[in-house]
């Protein structure tokens, strides 16, 4: 017990005592949270768009005043002609083009139907779809009121509720990923370095021939990150709390317990690298290339119920995918333990896995 | 009594491509001090790693205290010091939290054998809070030293410890040995320096990753063939070149301020012959006398 403390304590000096550790270990997570939940969203905010008008009455004049009063457009120049139009989009950052044939409202009001043109910079598909989709329902709006004057018959109209996040907030979609990301990529990065660092340096020769036991030396050179990333994560929940106004609906401490699991998951994934590798660039190298899988198969940034179906069984080897699941579940929907016992069973099968195969592949000699 | 028994031990790397250790057999004494003398990639530095468990022989079987290397190598690992060739702490770790942490690893404190190490470790007092990568190179060797004994261990293996070091921690550190010799610490060490082979009670010759002689250093000195003379002139650069082609001179090498050199045939005549050609051929202040061969006279004889 004493060796043990004793492996402890030293691993809690190298960490404290490289700067650049200590600076990755909390600027990453800081970083990323404030990227994330700023600058990257895949919220659609000012678009740049042009009109078109060629009815120039009442009722364009109206959908026109609604567009420009919404958020998500800024209405960058009318056109008097619609060939103005490719070049507009050609020439600038425009991504939606509206056109009002002539007697816009004279149609409506007589024939009971009019006709207006969305043209939309498809190029990036979401975008465009997501601004159409915008730009359509302000004008239903618009024709919404219009039927309020004269009755009509039939009339259905959908009640939409976004659940769990009513104000379709980009950051309740990311911080959980961001988290799930950050905890995961830290962890590796600095366990794995750690062991293959001892091999290098020589100070594993010297303590192989210790009547040392390989199991404490692993664990303990786990804990001092798990300590820290405990602390990391409280930093990154202040954070989204305060500046993103994400929720914590479920219980606090149920999040960090399965934090702590997916923590000791990545350690032990970080070890397992750190003892199959014999420098500490190749340690690195083979835990950068971790970063992309863990991005795409988190589930975050892409759904992965889009991907083709042996990806997302690749998907299930990812441990931050679970942990992903679980995050949202306490804190977005405040769903407790027995909702997630299967991801945090999965979770727990992986660690097991890679502690005993780190373990195992831990060399009593050299080469 | 012996401490560590090699019987023909073979290591070969790169799949046998490299042999680096060729059936070498020696058996240290129990509290002798014992040298390892030999170039780089004599094949030193293997013989080390095998007796201390850290690698495998290709064949052949080894044993330190009576434990056989691979079969019971946790045993080995309890009770021997080794301090390997490159200076292998934790150079983030202060004087005193190194030798606390291996201490603990040993399962030990370091007041417990504070005796043991005492004399060396004073040298170091005033340092203890420095960082070990800070230290400099004698200090860090003596530090290592420190780690290595702090759990008073039976045999102590020193892979090349005065490698890099300057002269003064040099003499230092082999008087140190010195002192632990009267711990009875059998203590098995390596060098490339040749001087300090003399410091050993008995030494082994090593090269190519074969042993030439084992013997006391003075045996060796004993058993060489022939007589050694040191010759020295103004140009020794032309000397040295002469020598080499004068028929009469069986070997010669340059060491340092003299050539030394041995005959065919010695006998007045031929040390005259010598002389009155050198005269011949232009040399100026020529000066020969008779010596008693060094440890490595003996080392190049051998190789040849």
């Amino acid at each position: 017990m004493k060796q043990f403390l004793s492996f402890v304590r030293k691993e809690f000096y190298h960490v404290f005592r490289d700067s650049k550790t200590l600076l990755m270990l909390f600027g990453l997570p800081i970083v990323q949270i404030v990227l994330f939940g700023f600058a990257l969203t895949n919220e659609i905010k000012n678009s740049k768009i042009v009109i078109c008008d060629y009815a120039k009455d009442e009722a364009t004049q109206q959908i026109i005043s609604k567009i420009e009063a919404s958020r998500s457009f800024e209405i960058q120049k009318t056109l008097i002609s619609h060939k103005q139009i490719e070049e507009a989009f050609k020439e600038g950052d425009i991504k939606l083009a509206i056109i009002f044939p002539a007697n816009f409202n004279n149609d409506l009001l007589h024939l009971h139907k009019a006709q207006v043109q969305i043209i939309a910079d498809a190029s990036d598909p979401n975008t465009a779809n997501t601004l159409t989709n915008y730009a359509t329902n302000i004008i239903m709006d618009y024709q919404q009121e219009l039927m309020k004057n004269n009755a009509m018959s039939f009339h259905i109209v959908p009640e939409l509720r976004m659940l769990y996040n009513p104000e379709l907030k980009g950051a309740t979609n990311f911080v959980p990923g961001v988290m799930a990301l950050v905890l995961m990529l830290v962890c590796v990065m600095m366990t794995a370095v750690s062991v293959v660092k001892e091999k290098e340096s020589g100070t594993m020769e010297v303590l192989l021939v210790s009547p040392f036991n390989p199991f404490l030396v692993i664990i303990s050179k786990a804990i001092p990150y798990l300590f820290l990333s405990l602390i990391n994560l409280t930093v990154i929940l202040v954070l989204s709390v305060t500046l993103l106004d994400m929720p914590v609906n479920g219980s606090v401490l149920l999040l960090f317990g399965e934090s702590a699991l997916l923590i000791i998951t990545a350690l032990s994934l970080g070890l397992l690298i750190s003892n199959v590798t014999q420098s500490q660039q190749s340690a690195m190298f083979i835990s950068m290339m971790g970063i992309l899988p863990t991005m795409l198969f988190t589930g975050f940034m892409f759904p992965l119920e889009n991907m083709p179906y042996p990806l997302q069984i690749i998907a299930n080897a990812v441990p931050s995918k679970w942990y992903y699941i679980i995050v949202k579940s306490i804190m977005i929907k405040g769903l407790g333990f027995s909702a997630i016992w299967k991801e945090t069973l999965i979770l727990f099968g992986m660690t097991c896995f890679l502690l005993i195969v780190s373990i195992r592949k831990f060399k009593t000699r050299l080469v | 009594m012996t401490d560590v028994v090699l019987n023909n031990i073979v290591k070969t790397y790169n799949k046998g491509e490299v042999k680096a250790v060729n059936d070498v057999s020696f058996e240290v004494n129990k509290g002798e001090l014992f040298g390892l003398i030999g170039a780089d990639g004599a094949g030193k530095t293997s013989i080390f790693r095998i007796l201390t468990t850290l690698l495998l022989p290709d064949s052949g079987t080894a044993c330190v205290n009576g434990f056989d290397v691979v079969k019971d190598y946790k045993a080995i690992r309890k009770n021997v010091g080794y301090m390997p060739g490159k200076f292998s702490l934790y150079q983030d770790l202060s004087v005193e939290e190194n030798l606390n942490f291996f201490a603990t690893v040993f399962n030990t404190t370091i007041a417990e054998n504070y005796d043991l190490v005492r004399d060396i470790y004073v040298q170091l007092e005033p340092f203890k809070n420095r960082r070990a990568g800070k230290l400099s190179g004698g200090m860090k060797q003596k530090l290592a030293l420190c780690c290595a004994l702090i759990h008073r261990p039976t045999v102590l293996f020193l892979d090349e410890p005065t490698t890099g070091v300057d002269v003064v921690s040099r003499k230092e550190f082999w008087e140190m040995l010195k002192g632990l010799k009267q711990q009875s610490i059998t203590i098995l060490v390596s060098t490339p320096y040749m001087d300090e082979a003399t410091l050993c009670e008995r030494i082994a010759l090593i090269q190519n990753g074969s042993i030439m002689s084992i013997e006391t250093p003075d045996n060796i000195i004993k058993q060489f063939p022939d007589t050694l003379f040191a010759v020295r002139a103004n140009d020794m650069g032309r000397l040295l070149n002469d020598l080499r082609n004068n028929n009469q001179i069986k070997s010669c090498f340059s060491f340092g301020d003299f050539h030394h050199i041995t005959f065919q045939n010695n006998n007045e005549h031929s040390r005259n012959e010598l002389i009155q050609s050198l005269q011949e051929s232009n040399f100026q202040d020529i000066e020969m006398k008779h010596i008693t061969p060094s440890i490595e006279d003996c080392f190049i004889n051998l190789m040849n």
